[in-house]
């Protein structure tokens, strides 16, 4: 009987043969991602214990991303923390303002990704990194404590669920729309406790960033991972961004899945998330009624790359946004930011009526820079849409791709994207 | 250990319902125990009293890994949650913080808001006082039993070291 890629990268960093579904191990974390709302608990969890040493700083990778620039006074204190814990323990991966970037896009950008890898951060969506063939996984602020102070943490060996994505991807659809489908037909807890892997030709096309998309929801059906077997493109992005030697793990052709999910993509169309769940997705051509937005949202660790504002900023040129809508646009890092900068999306999207912010969580938690107000309606580009995600728990949020948001501020409703494609 | 149940019959209650983001730059359990549960319950305050527990259905705690969830209940003077089903980050946290996660299915229907219910860890048994019944729980594996006797995984470290 084969492995999954997941068991095999467990195996390795548990210094175990073979590991099978069920099996507590402790396994070697390779890269501890620290951010500003879960790091500054663990800091002084660690603290109050008199734990002075971190494993090894070269592991440790830190970048404030969610109320940055600081949003208030207590935000700020909590950065300062970070600023003083990076210094005391000689962190050098330290991406302060200026540098800084939405965490999930900004650690594969600056190459701290490599296949094979363990990589834990105290966010949900830490299986973003899945898409370069990394076991990556989100913790909370003790497990984040543990890993910093011994490079290790327990692992329950999950199950894994193959979704295996054939046929061709209509015209307008894009991988947001497959992993909303995917959540609307498994449900929000679909692969709770589970590993999900995606394979197939779809898999195959799709770029490392629509990969990532994929994978950065994977907890949005509860999966503990999302993981992606590694190809030439994923060499080829890695060795652009590192010269870190790696080591490749795939899944056996005799892997042991928990269920084999074949999906056909032929007839996919845009998706649309309805609040309050990630996976009320519906159909762009199947919602009837009109859905006004007050806002416009495209940013985030699922949507907020350069391809992404390439793909918005092809719908809006030339274009202006609804009068009674107004639009975000969160480029993910500032490297992202520089390559939109000059290649003149952001000329288009202010030129369309909408306002460009500098990278950070901001909005899409309901943290700053766009939250709504209540009666308020937004379609975004990012993960969540539960009850209050954006700001007042009376607004609503719609979660689509990139295209649908564009499409959207420009009518100022929920607005099928394909019909602004199709115009050259 | 014995307490009031605060039943909640739905699936999916998020981390950002049990504690939304814009109060995530505190950390300290009082200060978010103010603020626990306020966007799907503005009465929860008012009823919790020390030692009580929380009651929901599937997926308990889905959504954002923060920690700050677990923090804002305990603050709030809850002691357990009893659910369906959990997510599997806030389980972990629920875990590494000493505080308990108890999974029982169709729990959600079967303890209503106010029954005094008793959890009997030694015997893997939920017993409802109030209605007179007792039902099974899923027990505790080993190593979590230890984590939370040490009071949280920090801790279970130290120990062990």
């Amino acid at each position: 009987m084969g492995s999954t890629i997941t068991e095999k990268i467990l195996a390795k960093h548990s210094g175990r043969k073979k590991v099978v579904p069920g099996d507590l191990v402790n396994a070697e974390i390779d890269v501890i991602m620290c951010h500003d709302v879960t790091t500054t608990p663990a800091i002084d969890m660690l603290e109050e214990r008199s734990i002075d040493k971190v494993c090894d700083p070269k592991k440790i990778v830190v970048m404030p991303d969610h109320f940055i620039p600081n949003k208030d006074i207590k935000s700020a204190e909590m950065v300062a923390k970070i600023r003083r814990w990076v210094k005391k323990h000689n962190i050098e991966n330290f991406y302060d303002l200026g540098r800084h970037g939405v965490c999930h896009a900004l650690l594969p950008e600056q190459g701290h990704v490599t296949p094979g890898k363990t990589i834990i951060c105290g966010d949900s969506h830490t299986s973003t990194h899945g898409a370069l063939g990394a076991f990556s996984t989100g913790v909370g602020s003790t497990d984040l404590a543990a890993a910093i102070a011994t490079g290790e943490l327990w692992f329950k060996v999950p199950e894994t669920i193959l979704f295996n994505l054939t046929g061709k991807l209509p015209f307008g659809v894009y991988s947001k729309d497959i992993i909303l489908y995917i959540i609307n037909r498994i449900g929000v807890d679909g692969a709770l406790y589970k590993s999900m892997e995606f394979k197939g030709s779809v898999i195959d096309e799709l770029t490392i960033e629509s990969r990532m998309t994929i994978c950065n929801m994977a907890i949005e059906a509860g999966g503990k991972a999302g993981l992606i077997n590694p190809d030439q493109k994923t060499i080829d992005y890695v060795k652009s961004r590192t010269n870190d030697e790696f080591e490749l793990f795939s899944s056996d052709e005799d892997a042991k899945y928990e269920k084999v999910y074949d999906i056909d993509v032929s007839k996919l169309e845009p998706i649309v998330a309805f609040p309050s769940l990630p996976s009320n997705g519906k159909k762009v051509s199947k919602i009837t009624e009109n859905i006004t937005v007050d806002q416009a949202y495209l940013g985030s660790c699922t949507n907020g790359r350069i391809e992404d504002l390439r793909v918005a900023a092809q719908i809006l040129k030339g274009k202006k946004i609804a009068s009674e809508t107004r639009m975000i646009v969160v480029p993910a890092t500032t490297e992202i930011w520089k390559q939109a900068n000059k290649e003149g999306l952001l000329d288009i999207f202010m030129d369309a009526g909408a306002t460009v912010s500098t990278p950070t969580c901001g909005a899409c938690l309901g943290g700053h820079m766009g939250i709504l107000a209540a009666g308020e309606k937004c379609i975004s580009s990012t993960n969540r849409n539960f009850i209050g995600r954006m700001g007042s728990p009376k607004s609503e949020v719609y979660l689509g791709s990139p295209a649908t948001v564009a499409a959207s501020a420009i009518e100022g409703k929920i607005t099928d994207p394909r019909k602004y494609l199709l115009v050259t | 250990m014995i307490g009031k149940a605060h039943t909640y019959k739905r699936d999916h209650i998020n981390t950002d319902e049990i504690i939304p983001a814009r109060y995530l730059n505190m950390d300290q359990e009082k200060d978010l125990a103010l603020h626990a549960m306020e966007d799907i319950d503005k009465d929860f305050l008012n009823n919790v009293s020390e030692g009580d527990f929380i009651v929901a259905g599937e997926d308990f705690g889905c959504g954002s890994s923060r920690e700050h969830a677990v923090w804002s209940l305990r603050g709030a003077g809850i002691r357990a949650v009893i659910a369906d089903s959990f997510a599997r980050i806030f389980y972990r946290n629920c875990l590494n913080n000493g505080f308990l996660a108890i999974e029982s299915k169709g729990v959600a229907d079967k303890i209503s808001t106010k029954d005094e219910v008793e959890i009997d860890l030694k015997n893997g048994l939920l017993k409802n006082h109030t209605k007179n019944e007792e039902y099974e729980f899923i027990p505790l594996p080993d190593f979590a039993k230890k984590m939370l006797d040490a009071g949280g995984l920090l801790n279970y470290i130290i120990k062990n070291k």
